[in-house]
């Protein structure tokens, strides 16, 4: 807290004004609050634009105790809140200390049911209801956002119901990507093929799942394919899921199979992120995560 | 005549109809972005038809050029008229509306081709800050010139208020809007991180504060004891809530960063003086309401009263409303949520837009010199305006408070109930009756705009000669 200020001259710069600010205004209302309520209120003897005139009625008697009271809540406040400069209040309350202490809470509440679930591995998990039900409600405050609240991804977030998997769909490799995360490391080649070779490779790319194609183009883009891209994809272009590189063999796309969208993958390269959540779900949360999301692509699997 | 035995109506004349012209424009983009709410395709792709740009557009059109023309046009009228003298100089009046006008029509070019700084009441880009400062300084000229010319002793209540918000206004402006050009086109704010978000809140709770509060305080203590044909109610409140409320609105704004990386010391100072704001607002109402007792006949037959008077009950409403919502344990509810949307609107609705268009029914045909052309549809837009405002604010409580509990619902398991998604389809036909009251409020303009063009169509301007000071 004293890190707000630079020096002492500040904790006194909020405190006297607040104070003696809050204090003036007792003296104000007072000093003016009138008399009695006459049957007949007399008006001031000021008369503006030929008819405007004010009465002198006292300061009603219940706004006057709702201003006083509010005077009261708020030095009080102040007094046990942190409010006066570098001054905690008497009870010590810190909006770090709320949050800390309701995290606490929280996870003494529930910890243990995720303690429980991540006990048991992720295959017998998958096919309990009631964790998948939990695993649900994870997925939609925390997946959803990027991957569907089905589930089923969008262009550039990947569908997790089908069975292509860049990273593989044991366990361990969906545990690992919700814990560290992946990052995508698809190069641009724009530099090394020119607007040629890009076209080529393009047409190779898409005849390996659909025939309108330039054939003689394809052909030559299987050259380059064999030189550059052959080390992540694999000989057969069915990828590499140590690496994360994609089956182009599959007809699954992840930023869209069109022809334009598969020159622009080649052309500028790809660099999907999955954030990591290890410190923001731990680990038996995460394992949860992995079970629901495993549930989800069973008996998709080969 | 001479000029100087006759009011200065023409610039009155100028904003008063620049009132009634940016309310129904900046009410219209107001029911445009609500229905893009509830029905978000209807932006048809368009960069600058989406949200983003056009919510921007409605704010700075509602608040500054319908809320600024009203006080342009009243506070002038009023300065003049209360103090017996004609406007301390016409060319430099004559400049404040065409300099403020040029601020308008900037302001709804630059922000949809997103052009803006991107602080909230604040957008505009500093070549148009530079110019509203030149026009906030000749505003201030006519004014204070005009007071110190005055042939009455005495100020009236309604010029303190104007005064106040017109000072308030020109420091809040030059210091929230510091910032470092980089092209024509683009600054950077001058405070960085938490301290520029408390600068921020400091300004946009006082854009609240003394622009939608003292200026329309100014405009309700002349014309609601003049439509009524009664003393105000008590000298003694207004000057006890005038000096509390501009002393204790000026620490409320951050109870805007509740739960942020504002301190918490500061959140704390800004929440006692929320609360203790209450009573110095409510003063305010009181001294609107009570001018009119012993005149509450009136009320039935006058529907310029009505609003001028459901106006003051709106603003105590509102004042009610809003220290509750800074206490933090409401706010943590209420912050983030629809809540917030229909606390503005009950404010703006209700208060400003209400006390101006009684205002100007007041206003305009007097300007003219012509009897107002139909008070029967002034009676119909006083109600379906009244029954717009009602959707509006019940439709975003409800929403908003849903909101909130949706949110921070958990299940059994520790997990949230709902995620975000659900939480905006439940609030889906809460936009959608809101838009219908937002529909509501617009029609009620434009009858307002017929009523008004029957009222002075053909008429010649009227040049008012001043009055001898009473006693």
């Amino acid at each position: 807290m004293a890190a707000d200020f630079v020096s002492n001259f500040w904790h006194w710069f909020i405190i006297i004004p607040t104070v003696v600010g809050i204090l003036a205004l007792i003296p104000l209302v007072i000093f003016n609050r009138g008399k009695k309520i006459t049957d007949k209120p007399e008006t001031m003897g000021h008369v503006w634009d030929e008819d405007l005139e004010e009465y002198n009625n006292p300061l009603p008697k219940w706004w006057l105790n709702m201003f006083y009271i509010t005077i009261v809540f708020g030095l009080g406040y102040l007094l046990l809140y942190p409010g006066l400069g570098t001054f905690q209040g008497m009870w010590g309350w810190s909006s770090t200390g709320q949050y800390d202490r309701e995290i606490t809470a929280a996870n003494e509440e529930f910890g243990p049911l995720f303690k429980k679930y991540a006990a048991i591995d992720v295959e017998t998990l998958a096919k309990d209801p009631e964790a998948l039900k939990t695993g649900e409600r994870l997925f939609a405050n925390y997946c959803s956002t990027c991957h569907g609240a089905d589930a089923r991804g969008a262009v550039g977030f990947p569908n997790l119901r089908d069975d292509a998997w860049l990273y593989g769909s044991e366990p361990v490799a969906i545990k690992t990507s919700i814990l560290n995360g992946r990052a995508g490391m698809m190069p641009g080649w724009q530099a090394a093929l020119g607007d040629d070779g890009v076209k080529q490779v393009t047409e190779f790319v898409l005849s390996l799942s659909r025939k309108d194609v330039d054939l003689d183009a394809a052909q030559a883009g299987r050259e380059h394919y064999n030189k550059m891209c052959i080390a992540c994809h694999g000989p057969e272009a069915k990828g590499n899921k140590a690496l994360g590189g994609a089956n182009l063999a599959d007809n699954v796309w992840l930023y869209g199979g069109s022809r334009n969208a598969v020159m622009r993958t080649i052309a500028q390269g790809r660099q999907g992120r999955m954030p990591p959540h290890k410190d923001f779900l731990g680990e038996d949360k995460a394992h949860l995560l992995t079970a629901y999301v495993y549930s989800l692509s069973i008996g998709k699997n080969q | 005549m001479s000029t100087e035995n006759t009011y200065n109506y023409r610039v009155v004349r100028q904003f008063a109809i620049m009132t009634v012209v940016w309310g129904i424009v900046g009410m219209l983009v107001g029911v445009i972005i609500a229905a893009q709410m509830a029905w978000p395709a209807l932006n048809f792709d368009i960069a600058w038809l989406t949200f983003g740009r056009l919510r921007p557009l409605h704010t700075n059109a509602v608040i500054f050029a319908f809320g600024g023309c009203a006080l342009f046009a009243s506070s002038y009228y009023v300065v003049q008229r209360t103090c017996h003298v004609r406007l301390f100089s016409d060319k430099l009046a004559g400049f404040t509306f065409w300099g403020w006008q040029s601020v308008i029509v900037l302001a709804a070019i630059t922000l949809p081709l997103g052009i803006t700084t991107s602080k909230e009441y604040a957008e505009l880009e500093w070549p148009i800050d530079l110019l509203i400062t030149v026009v906030w300084v000749a505003y201030a000229v006519v004014f204070f010139g005009t007071l110190m010319k005055r042939r009455i002793n005495h100020i009236y209540v309604a010029n303190w208020f104007f005064a106040g918000f017109i000072i308030t206004i020109a420091v809040l402006h030059v210091v929230n809007s510091a910032a470092l050009p980089v092209s024509f086109l683009k600054s950077y704010s001058a405070y960085a991180g938490v301290q520029d978000a408390m600068i921020q809140w400091w300004y946009g709770h006082n854009a609240v504060g003394f622009f939608l509060t003292a200026g329309f305080l100014g405009i309700m203590y002349y014309f609601i004891p003049k439509q009524a044909e009664r003393p105000v109610y008590s000298y003694r409140l207004s000057v006890v809530h005038f000096w509390a409320l501009v002393f204790t609105y000026i620490w409320a704004g951050p109870h805007h960063l509740h739960y942020t990386a504002l301190p918490d010391w500061a959140q704390s100072l800004g929440m006692a003086f929320s609360l203790i704001l209450l009573a110095p607002s409510w003063g305010g109402m009181i001294n609107g309401i009570m001018t009119l007792s012993g005149a509450w006949e009136k009320l039935r037959t006058d529907p310029i009263l009505k609003f001028l008077i459901v106006s003051v009950s709106f603003y105590g409403m509102s004042t009610f409303e809003g220290p509750m919502m800074s206490i933090k344990t409401v706010n943590a509810l209420s912050h983030y949520t629809d809540w917030t949307i229909g606390h503005v609107h009950s404010g703006a609705l209700g208060w400003v837009a209400f006390v101006s268009i009684g205002a100007m029914y007041y206003l305009i045909p007097r300007l003219f010199n012509r009897e107002l052309y139909s008070v029967k549809l002034a009676e119909l837009h006083f109600w379906i305006s009244t029954i717009g405002i009602v959707l509006y604010i019940t439709s975003m409580w409800i929403s908003g408070v849903m909101q909130g509990l949706m949110w921070r619902a958990i299940n059994q398991d520790g997990t949230l109930t709902y995620s975000f998604v659900e939480s905006v389809q439940a609030m889906h036909p809460y936009y959608i009756i809101r838009t219908l009251g937002g529909v509501l409020f617009l029609v009620g303009m434009l009858i307002m705009a017929y009523n008004l063009y029957r009222t002075v169509v053909g008429a010649k301007p009227h040049e008012a000669a001043i009055p001898a000071v009473a006693h």
